[in-house]
């Protein structure tokens, strides 16, 4: 309360010389935190049986495709454990975050920031790195679940470190903006439900399998250098191509940057019309 | 209007300066070969003009698409105008409608954003986004949760309460991190007589603390009268009236409201009811009648002490309301609550 008493504009005086003071912007930064502690407080009310949905869809999927693909240090093996990882990032970060966005906009709730003076990066940034991290326990428990069905080795299952936070902005820009611009709240979920199948399709099955046109498809989706990236560090830790690892993961970065961008604009746009 | 006028243009001792405001929306072309018919273009907000002075509590009323939430939404930032200019505490808001997150605490009639924080995280976060560091955030959020009496419910999620308890939850998000400026949408919808009480005493408190400007949106008339300074009636998106309640009510000054309630049907082979047929506003039971006052003393003898008052279940006589001015103002829609 201190910005009102302390300031002499504020109160009611019947002669007021020029403009009154603006109340202060919130800042980047806190407010970006302010807003990820909150989403992150979400996921205990709302979220939690749907992560559980997410790690058993990737858990399901990997069972399934034990009886096909033999155990063993393989590309097909690589492919499944390390495309169902990043597939609970993808029904997250893509697909919940654009019902989220989708629903705000429809039911108005999108007024309640608009008219707080937060810059509108801290509140995509926010609610996208809180989904992201909801994705982490699952794609941890995935990614192990899944070494130890293949045989694969546990040694650099550390990549996902940068694997989740990286595959997660790109994917979670990606689910934001698509939850803003879709004209309706059931075209958002539709849009966010094509992206994680998207994601599931293209990210499991080995690329070396797929007909071109489909390839194509493959390497324009953003969860693809993520899957790729995860999928060489299981060559073990001298075998696998560390250049090519991070020149994945740099894919995911800029791709994470770019839809972040394009989810805060759309943001900005639903927000004031 | 006249009132409005009487201020003079937008300077000292005014909140709010609103001139010639208007926004339509646009109509739909529908589409060739399915349902969907084509909607013509609303215009939402025709021409308003409004004075809102520094300190006043000032409403705004009307039915059901009188534009009001156009209105609004234009002074919080949220729409910008097609015509016309607003000023508010010196800024001119259609220039720079960013500026209104800046000078006003808004409380809309959605709670989504919030439903599933609890009360205590919506009103802290509420804060911190409104720019106040942790410290203070916090701080605020404790007198206010004290303030409305929500300690008990604050762990709770917004969702998990009932529509009256959510609704003052969203009220204490908006008194967080003050503003010069509060714009209520309809704050007391759903809330028990003890919450209300709460709102309003809150309301007086900022107006008294730091003589924060209050516009209040309303369906509610009773409200409306007990706690307006000011008030403007709103009808297809144009200002019909714009004063206090009790000058608005002088408008209708020697009417009253005469209301019959038949037990079963009216006895229409009566002279004295035949002739009050036309006059009444029929709501299933109940007639409705605006009557001058000597009139309506004469029809109630004449029915209380005739063969009509068989067949009367109540009645009633009252002063005129707000309600009544809107209607006799030429108010377009069914009037504004039914109560």
């Amino acid at each position: 309360m201190t910005v009102a008493t302390q300031d002499g504009a504020l109160s009611g005086e019947r002669a007021a010389p020029g403009p009154a003071p603006l109340a202060p912007r919130a800042r980047l930064w806190p407010s970006l935190g302010a807003v990820y502690r909150a989403q992150l407080s979400r996921a205990r009310v709302a979220r939690i049986p749907l992560l559980f949905v997410a790690t058993f869809q990737s858990i399901g999927i990997m069972v399934m495709l034990r009886g096909v693909v033999h155990a063993g240090d393989g590309e097909a093996a690589r492919a499944v454990v390390a495309g169902s990882s990043v597939l609970v990032v993808a029904f997250v970060a893509l697909n919940l975050l654009a019902q989220y966005f989708g629903q705000l906009r429809a039911s108005g709730g999108l007024d309640h920031y608009a008219t707080l003076p937060v810059p509108p990066a801290a509140v995509v940034l926010g609610a996208a790195g809180a989904y992201a991290s909801f994705t982490v326990p699952g794609t941890l428990v995935t990614a192990v679940t899944g070494c130890l069905l293949f045989h694969l080795t546990l040694t650099n299952l550390w990549v996902l470190v940068l694997v989740v936070p990286l595959s997660g902005a790109a994917l979670s820009g990606l689910g934001a903006a698509l939850g803003l611009l879709a004209p309706r709240q059931e075209i958002a979920t539709l849009l966010g439900q094509l992206g994680m199948s998207a994601a599931l399709l293209l990210g499991v099955l080995p690329a070396s399998h797929m007909p071109a046109p489909v390839s194509w498809a493959r390497d324009a989706l953003p969860s693809t250098y993520g899957v790729e990236a995860f999928a060489r560090t299981f060559a073990g830790r001298s075998a696998t191509d560390w250049p090519a690892v991070f020149a994945d993961l740099s894919v995911c970065a800029a791709v994470g940057i770019a839809s972040l961008a394009l989810a805060t604009w759309s943001y900005r746009r639903a927000a004031c019309r | 209007m006249e009132s409005t006028q009487k201020q003079g243009g937008a300077g000292d001792g005014l909140a709010c300066s609103v001139r010639g405001l208007v926004r339509t929306y646009p109509g739909s072309r529908g589409r060739p070969g399915r349902r969907s018919r084509p909607t013509p273009p609303v215009r939402a907000n025709d021409g308003i003009d409004l004075d809102i002075r520094r300190g006043e509590l000032f409403g705004i009323l009307g039915p059901n698409g009188a534009g009001k939430s156009t209105l609004v939404r234009q002074l919080t930032g949220l729409l910008r105008p097609d015509a016309g200019s607003i000023d508010l505490l010196g800024h001119d808001l259609v220039r720079h409608p960013e500026r209104a997150a800046r000078l006003v605490g808004y409380l809309g009639q959605e709670s989504s954003a919030l439903d599933e924080l609890t009360v205590a995280l919506a009103a802290e976060t509420t804060g911190r986004l409104r720019g106040l560091d942790a410290a203070a955030a916090r701080t605020a959020r404790d007198a206010v949760l004290d303030e409305l009496g929500l300690g008990p419910i604050a762990a709770r999620p917004l969702k998990r309460l009932s529509g009256g308890q959510r609704r003052l939850a969203c009220f204490a998000a908006a008194l967080v991190g003050p503003r010069p400026v509060l714009v209520l949408d309809e704050p007391t919808t759903g809330m028990d007589p003890v919450a209300r009480r709460a709102v309003w005493a809150a309301v007086d408190r900022r107006r008294t603390e730091y003589g924060a400007t209050v516009l209040l949106v309303t369906h509610n008339v009773i409200e409306a009268e007990t706690v307006l300074d000011r008030v403007a009636v709103l009808d297809r998106g144009r200002v019909i009236a714009c004063d206090t309640p009790v000058g608005l009510r002088s408008l209708v000054e020697g009417e009253v409201r005469l209301d019959l309630v038949w037990r079963l049907e009216p006895p229409g082979e009566l002279a004295c009811v035949a002739a009050l047929r036309p006059l009444a506003e029929v709501a299933g039971r109940r007639w409705t009648l605006r009557l001058p006052q000597d009139r309506a003393r004469a029809v109630v003898a004449e029915i209380t002490g005739g063969p009509a008052f068989e067949a009367l279940d109540d009645f009633t006589l009252a002063m005129p309301s707000l309600e009544d001015v809107y209607l006799a103002l030429g108010g377009s829609g069914e009037g504004l609550v039914k109560l």
